[in-house]
């Protein structure tokens, strides 16, 4: 649907076959895409996987070995950082530590040649945006992690850049500031519309804050889609292992929409290029495996045994052992269902895993 | 071949595509013509210099190539040759004397509870305030031969390696002793806790822990000793006697005999020693990994009165010796006629007495050390800014780097020796500045250009690196950012390298005694010439000026640093 919208229009970020190399480490590797004008978008992916490499280069901060960039219509593929329009927030702050926060977050607008009066409305503006209207004469020492990062965030958007770029801007606050920060910037955006391209490695920070979420893997891009979507229906069993938890099965295809996992035949939605007898991994997430309101017409229903409970809280964490062997199902039960179903260690019972939350996958060597 | 490329050309995505090279901004042009002329300068200060030296000792009188022979020449007279041994010699046994000296030392100074630290760290640095003819000139007075405490050498002579090696020791202890500070102040309380509770003895922990842990600082105190006793000069010529070192056969062979090729020689085979600590030091840094990780817990010592009080005494007895050398000096400054006439006078430092330009010699090395302090740290603080934070022009950048770190493996004497061949140079435009203040004050900077050059970068490499790309998303260039916040954040760094450069050429000898001229005179060449006519006093009260005067420029150091860190208080709190 997003798909469909930025298609519509001119995308405002358009990024076309781009490579990097490090010697003869591939960093990026032929990454295309599109940015839709106005989008929040995270690149997520674990460290080194090259999401960062690519806002550097988008900012030019980095230049690509290879390949385009276009933003507002304009080609800025080989433009030095200083001549393309963005504003940035590292996840270091990156403040002056000799100028107090009104200079800070006025340090762009100095050179543009304002009048005093004109750069002190618009820091004082800047700073009320983003909830720190009484701390311009302090230093960024003397503020919190989570103030330091607002007043980065103010200097960004001083030049009301068309781009903003944040490299990892939450991951250096502790957990209860990270989250309220995230509220607040997805609040931000919404308020001021520009087009918001965010790096990190934290799956919470993306579900919650993206419009759009690529996710990226050894310089390539594994999957692009809502946040809703990259949930739902990961592209590859590396994003469904990334991105929550998953139950990785091994299983063989038995015939049209049907594979075989251990002694149990269960019906999915198979791609048609898997023929029989191919080596495929199941996978599900602990949450969709049912337990309530199995009848005789349920389709993958088994008997399985609960080998472990884990208690966290408001659900449990269940360990299912199939034809008596280990654990090799988790699943989430409410404690609602725990207590109605009196589940507990050693219980035999039926469980169901619905085809349409069933993802099939070819058998890589990664996945477990 | 056109069957080959027919396929190819059919589908042009599998060809490579085309390489993307980053337009470059004003600020790249100006950091690259600013690294371009951080390499030109080094270049004529430095390099172009040592290549004259290198070329001068393949040549003979006239100029000719002589292939080895100069060398040949060199190896084959004994009286020259033995030097190399003899350098040897006083540096081996100076490293050894001073390193475990400086161990204990830096060890009372940082992990013990003991009385007066600050008294005892502030002696022990004192010698680095003084030209290094300085203890040579006292253990004249002490142990000379009209020296109050001859008898104690039971006949043995002070001139000769015995007076090297002391005044080695006296100069090179505070050099040893910061290294060692420094290494033995990194320590993580957790690993010692973690011995504790194993069980391991005091013993097993010093050994196990604590000397491991300051073992690179330890190898490194090593090397810089070595590398200073071998290029000294000033102690040798003053106290060496008949004790031929390298040091001082160049000079004999420049000054003396005007023999400038065997000059080269010479000063090609003290490089030698000094390259290979330069290099040995560097490899084994290399290996050296960071003991201290952010969560590392600083360890503070706890009281132990017997290890306390004995390292006190320790303190006490080298720390008295340390003042003692020193307060020789400034007490034979002061006596009329030694040792006949005990009077205390001040005739001394009346110096046109006994040199026709008088105190000229003072002020000319005044004026020389602020123009190295302000222009070597204008050109090594710029010059390390652009090679830290200039992105591309790579092979430039290392090329930078190697010249910016050689002058450490380069004696002074040799450096001074190369500025004779290469700016006195009948081809050499630059000739004019031949014997002005002006090639004093290059041949300063250049001969302590890498120190300066390493304070400034790690400085600047603890700056965020993402100011300079925030920078450039916000329009500013990154000259003004150098001069709003790199600077500002920067100027503790700045002032230590400035006071640097001013006190180690306000002390220098070696660098500059082939290089002044009669107008151009400075108060550590006057130490040696007032020395060399007999006026011991006089030389004395020459290097207690110079102590006096760096001590004032230290002081002055410290309080305007202290006064900056209140300044800026403000936004250094973390």
């Amino acid at each position: 649907m997003t798909a469909a919208s930025a298609g519509a229009a001119a995308p405002y970020l358009r990024i076309e076959r781009l490579n990097k190399l490090f010697g003869s480490f591939a960093a990026l590797k032929d990454i295309s895409l599109e940015i839709a004008q106005g989008e929040f978008v995270c690149f997520l992916g674990p460290s080194g996987c090259g999401k960062t490499t690519l806002l550097r280069a988008i900012a030019g901060l980095d230049v690509q070995t290879s390949g385009r960039i276009f933003q507002g219509g304009k080609e800025i593929s080989a433009l030095p950082a200083s001549q393309r329009d963005f504003g940035i927030v590292f996840q270091s702050y990156a403040l002056f530590p000799n100028l107090t926060v009104a200079a800070n977050v006025g340090y762009g607008l100095v050179s543009r040649g304002l009048r005093r009066v004109e750069i002190a409305t618009r820091v004082g503006d800047l700073l009320r945006l983003v909830g720190l209207p009484e701390e311009g004469r302090k230093y960024p020492a003397q503020l919190s992690g989570g103030q330091q990062q607002r007043v980065a965030l103010a200097r960004a958007l001083a030049l009301s850049p068309g781009l903003l770029l944040l490299d990892e801007p939450l991951s250096a606050l502790d957990a209860r500031v990270r989250a309220h920060l995230r509220v607040e910037i997805r609040r931000l955006h919404q308020r001021i519309g520009v087009t918001t391209i965010m790096v990190t490695h934290d799956q919470e920070e993306a579900l919650t804050m993206a419009d759009r979420i690529v996710v990226m893997n050894q310089g390539v891009i594994e999957q692009v889609g809502t946040p809703t979507e990259i949930y739902r229906k990961p592209a590859s069993a590396f994003v469904a292992d990334f991105v929550g938890t998953t139950n990785f099965l091994p299983a063989v295809v038995a015939g049209p929409g049907h594979v075989r996992f251990g002694g149990i035949n269960l019906a999915c939605e198979l791609d048609l290029h898997f023929g029989p007898g191919h080596d495929v991994t199941l996978a599900i997430r602990p949450e969709d495996v049912v337990v309530r309101n199995i009848g005789p017409a349920t389709p993958n229903t088994f008997n399985a045994r609960v080998a472990e409970v884990e208690f966290l809280g408001s659900f449990c964490r269940v360990g299912l052992a199939v034809d008596g062997g280990e654990p090799a199902l988790l699943a989430d039960f409410s404690i609602n269902a725990v207590r109605d179903l009196a589940i507990a260690e050693g219980k035999v019972m039926p469980v169901a895993l619905p085809p349409d939350r069933l993802r099939v996958f070819p058998r890589a060597p990664q996945t477990p | 071949m056109t069957a080959a490329a027919a396929p190819s050309a059919a589908t042009p995505s599998a060809a490579a595509p085309a390489v993307t090279r980053r337009r470059l901004d004003r600020d790249d042009v100006l950091m690259r013509i600013g690294i371009c002329l951080l390499i030109a300068w080094l270049a004529f200060t430095l390099a172009l210099p040592l290549w004259a030296l290198l070329s001068k000792s393949f040549q003979n009188q006239d100029g000719e190539f002589v292939g080895l022979a100069n060398y040949i020449q060199y190896f084959s007279t004994p009286a020259l040759s033995v030097s190399i041994w003899n350098s040897l010699y006083v540096s081996l046994l100076s490293t050894a004397i001073v390193l475990p000296l400086a161990f204990v030392y830096a060890y009372a100074l940082t992990r013990s509870c003991m009385r007066w630290k600050g008294l005892f760290q502030a002696l022990a640095l004192i010698p680095i305030l003084a030209p290094s003819l300085l203890p040579a000139i006292s253990l004249i007075y002490l142990f000379g031969n009209q020296g109050f405490l001859k008898d104690l050498l039971l006949g043995g002579t002070i001139y000769g390696a015995l007076g090297i090696v002391i005044s080695q020791v006296f100069y090179c202890f505070p050099h040893a002793l910061i290294i060692l500070v420094a290494a033995l102040s990194m320590a993580d309380a957790r690993l010692y806790e973690a011995a504790d509770a194993l069980g391991a003895s005091k013993r097993r922990i010093f050994f196990t822990v604590t000397l491991p842990g300051a073992k690179y600082g330890v190898i490194g105190a090593g090397f810089v000793v070595f590398t200073l006793v071998i290029t000294d000069f000033g102690i040798a010529k003053v106290i060496g006697g008949r004790f031929n070192v390298l040091a001082t056969d160049i000079y004999k062979q420049v000054v003396g005999q005007q023999n400038f090729e065997m000059g080269a020689v010479v000063g090609l085979i003290l490089l030698i020693p000094a390259v290979m600590a330069f290099a040995a030091d560097r490899i084994v840094q290399r290996r050296q990994v960071a003991l201290l990780s952010a969560r590392a817990v600083p360890l503070e010592p706890k009281p132990d009165p017997r290890r306390d009080w004995a390292l006190f005494a320790f303190c006490a007895v080298v720390g008295g010796i340390i003042f003692g050398i020193l307060a020789m000096s400034g007490w034979a400054s002061l006596i009329t006629r030694w040792p006949y006439n005990l009077a205390l006078t001040l005739n001394n430092y009346v110096f046109g007495n006994f040199d026709t330009h008088g105190w000229d010699a003072y002020w000319n090395s005044v004026v020389m050390a602020a123009w190295s302090a302000v222009l070597g740290t204008a050109i090594v603080f710029l010059g390390a800014y652009l090679l830290e934070k200039s992105r591309g022009f790579a092979a430039a950048r290392a090329l930078a780097q190697l010249l910016a770190m050689l002058p450490l493996a380069v004696p002074g004497l040799v450096l001074g020796l190369a500025y004779i061949f290469f700016f006195n140079a009948p081809w050499n435009p630059l000739g004019f500045l031949y014997a002005t203040l002006a090639i004093l004050v290059i041949n300063s900077i250049t001969h302590f250009y890498t120190v300066s050059h390493l304070t400034a970068t790690t400085a600047l490499k603890q700056m965020d690196p993402e100011f300079e790309a925030v920078s450039a998303s916000l329009k500013v260039s990154l000259f003004r950012t150098l001069a709003r916040v790199t600077v500002p954040v920067c100027l503790p760094a700045i002032l230590d390298v400035s006071i640097y450069l001013f006190v180690n050429a306000m002390t220098t000898v070696s660098a500059v005694i082939f290089l002044y001229s009669p107008d151009t005179k400075l108060a550590s060449i006057s130490i040696i010439n007032m020395d060399e006519s007999g006026f011991t006093a006089v030389a004395a009260a020459f290097a207690m000026t110079i102590v006096m005067t760096s001590a004032a420029v230290k002081i002055a150091h410290v309080l305007l640093t202290r006064r900056l860190e209140r300044l800026t208080q403000a936004w250094r709190r973390r």
